[in-house]
């Protein structure tokens, strides 16, 4: 079954077209990587499927549900979490509250005044268990503001994965990162998908962790659907070598 | 650092109840009055409720007054009109105030900063207006009169909260401490937590999944009806409710309260409302201009402590 299905999407920005009739099916368990040279629509295609905003024509289909008309937070709440391309977390907020409040939303508390002492038990173990995951459990108390670079990139991750989502979206996780962060990065990725049948869409920039972790990749470039195929097939691509990584040489 | 810095909290907390408990003993001794605490708790109250929107959940109003003169009103009225009861006047008075914040809420949650602010600021101007003109009901300019808050029944036993001050300080402050008591655990709770997710961003809040006006609206009106229980026992204190108390320079003198104090800290804004209403009491005795001496004090606290006078407090402790 797909996870991820979108139909013929096209988003205009007044005169500028961003996407223009993508369509795009991703089938449960899968690692997708979505490349693309810059403005290729990358990060617009994220923002139809997360729900920041409406497309101007077609629909976005989440585990066979048109969720087109869905506003963001009802997407999270049917197991849609994102990352930012820019790290979006709560600066002034331990790490582990930060994953707290991702841990409270997904268990359905996020309105109640108080918990129970067995409720607040099993979020607490929950955000553990995340934070472990991700290779924060030490920095738990430090205010995410304080991090380095890659730390809150981490510790964003974190805060997806504490919704526990059934289709992650990562927007270029290893942005500004060095190359060991990138590293640890592509670890951390790879362990999430050895721990379930999470399903993964990726940006990404980095060839390197794409060919790596990718179990097929989609080609975007200016706003149009270029190819889509296994790694070994998008790199012996010849449209794709001359719109994007010829661009590169 | 944390826990000596828990621990140095939990000792100032100590410290401010004890304050507050023994004010009438050791207010005289300082050239204070009993009023006059009564006062700070009441404006330090509503401050904090306007706080629980401003500093924790990162919305500014500047229309909190409305909200406060509406529980003001309720509460006069009440007490003049229908019932001789001060809790009955309580319950009007924060009811009148709450739900007025849940319908205009509810128009306004959408905005955001600056057309928040003034749509807010224009909601309290139109209450003023009706209680200013409304002379047959409100008493107009001259404000509402003719009732008197009413002494406490017990069991049998009877508190006179009217004539005897300490009696009645002591009322207010069981009245504030149940309030903020409620305040502390809501912001220490999930729906607490997801109000300061907002303020700290709020693109990451909605797409971890909170729907943020509905949160900022729940935030806003129960903000509200703390404010409003504020103004229904500011009533009480003089057993006069004037429209001076739903204008937005009231507004902005909260908003100044809990910036002073400190916005970032639980305490900061009746730290803020103590600061304000003793200068205002100093000063006003002295000379007709204090309000440039205030405004003065405020450019200081903005320019030296960012963080208010509470904020400073608490950097040095955890230094």
């Amino acid at each position: 079954m797909n996870v991820l299905e979108i139909r013929n999407a096209t988003k205009r920005f007044g005169s500028l077209v961003a996407l223009r009739n993508v369509a795009l099916s991703v089938p449960a368990g899968e690692l997708r990587a979505i490349i693309g040279p810059n403005g290729a629509g990358k990060t617009t295609l994220f923002n139809l499927v997360s729900g920041f905003f409406a497309p101007s024509a077609g629909s976005v289909l989440f585990a066979g549900r048109d969720v087109t008309a869905l506003a963001a937070h009802q997407r999270v709440a049917l197991g849609m979490a994102r990352t930012f391309q820019i790290t979006e977390i709560f600066p002034e907020l331990t790490v582990f509250e930060n994953v707290r409040i991702a841990a409270e939303v997904a268990a359905g508390y996020r309105l109640r005044p108080r918990l129970g002492r067995s409720e607040r038990a099993e979020v607490c173990r929950r955000v553990e268990q995340t934070l472990e995951l991700a290779g924060l459990a030490a920095k738990a108390k430090r205010l995410a503001g304080e991090l380095a670079h890659g730390d809150q990139r981490v510790a964003e991750i974190a805060m997806a994965l504490a919704l526990k989502p059934r289709l992650l979206l990562l927007d270029e996780p290893t942005a500004g990162m060095g190359e060991q962060e990138t590293q640890e990065i592509t670890r951390l990725i790879r362990r999430l998908r050895a721990a379930g049948e999470l399903t993964i869409v990726l940006i990404e920039h980095d060839m390197r962790v794409v060919f790596h972790l990718a179990d097929r990749i989609t080609v975007l470039c200016y706003g149009e659907l270029l190819a889509e195929g296994t790694p070994q097939e998008i790199a012996a691509n010849e449209a794709v070598q001359e719109a994007y990584l010829g661009k590169a040489a | 650092m944390n826990s000596r810095a828990g621990a140095a909290r939990q000792a100032g907390t100590a410290l401010l109840w004890a304050a507050l408990l023994l004010a009438p003993y050791w207010l005289p001794w300082v050239g204070g009055y009993t009023a006059l605490g009564a006062r700070v708790l009441v404006l330090g109250l509503a401050a904090m409720s306007l706080n629980f929107l401003l500093g924790f959940t990162g919305v500014v109003s500047f229309g909190h007054a409305a909200y406060f003169g509406l529980g003001a009103y309720g509460a006069g009225l009440t007490l003049k009109l229908l019932a001789h009861s001060t809790p009955l006047a309580l319950f009007f008075g924060t009811l009148a105030g709450g739900i007025a914040g849940a319908l205009l809420g509810a128009l306004i949650v959408h905005l955001r900063g600056v057309y928040f602010a003034m749509v807010t600021i224009a909601f309290g101007q139109v209450f003023y207006y009706i209680a200013f003109r409304w002379n047959s009901l409100t008493g107009g300019d001259d404000g509402l009169r003719g009732f008197a808050r009413q002494p406490l029944h017990f069991a049998g036993y009877a508190i006179d909260i009217l004539n005897n001050g300490h009696a009645f300080y002591y009322f207010v402050l069981v009245c504030f401490a149940v309030t903020v008591g409620v305040m502390a655990l809501i912001l220490r709770s999930p729906l607490g937590r997801t109000m300061l997710a907002i303020r700290e961003n709020e693109r990451r809040a909605r797409f971890l999944g909170i729907p943020v006006e509905r949160h900022i609206w729940v935030a806003f009106t129960l903000s509200c009806f703390f404010t409003s229980l504020a103004g229904a026992l500011y009533a009480m204190v003089n057993n006069f409710a004037d429209p001076m108390g739903l204008h937005w320079s009231l507004s902005g003198d909260l908003v100044i309260m809990a910036v002073m104090g400190g916005m970032r800290s639980f305490w900061g804004p009746l730290v803020g409302a103590a600061v304000f209403v003793v200068v205002q009491d100093f000063l006003s005795s002295i000379t007709t201009n204090w309000m440039s001496f205030v405004g003065l004090l405020i450019v200081l606290v903005v320019l030296f402590f960012p963080r208010g006078l509470l904020g400073l407090a608490q950097r040095r402790g955890e230094a």
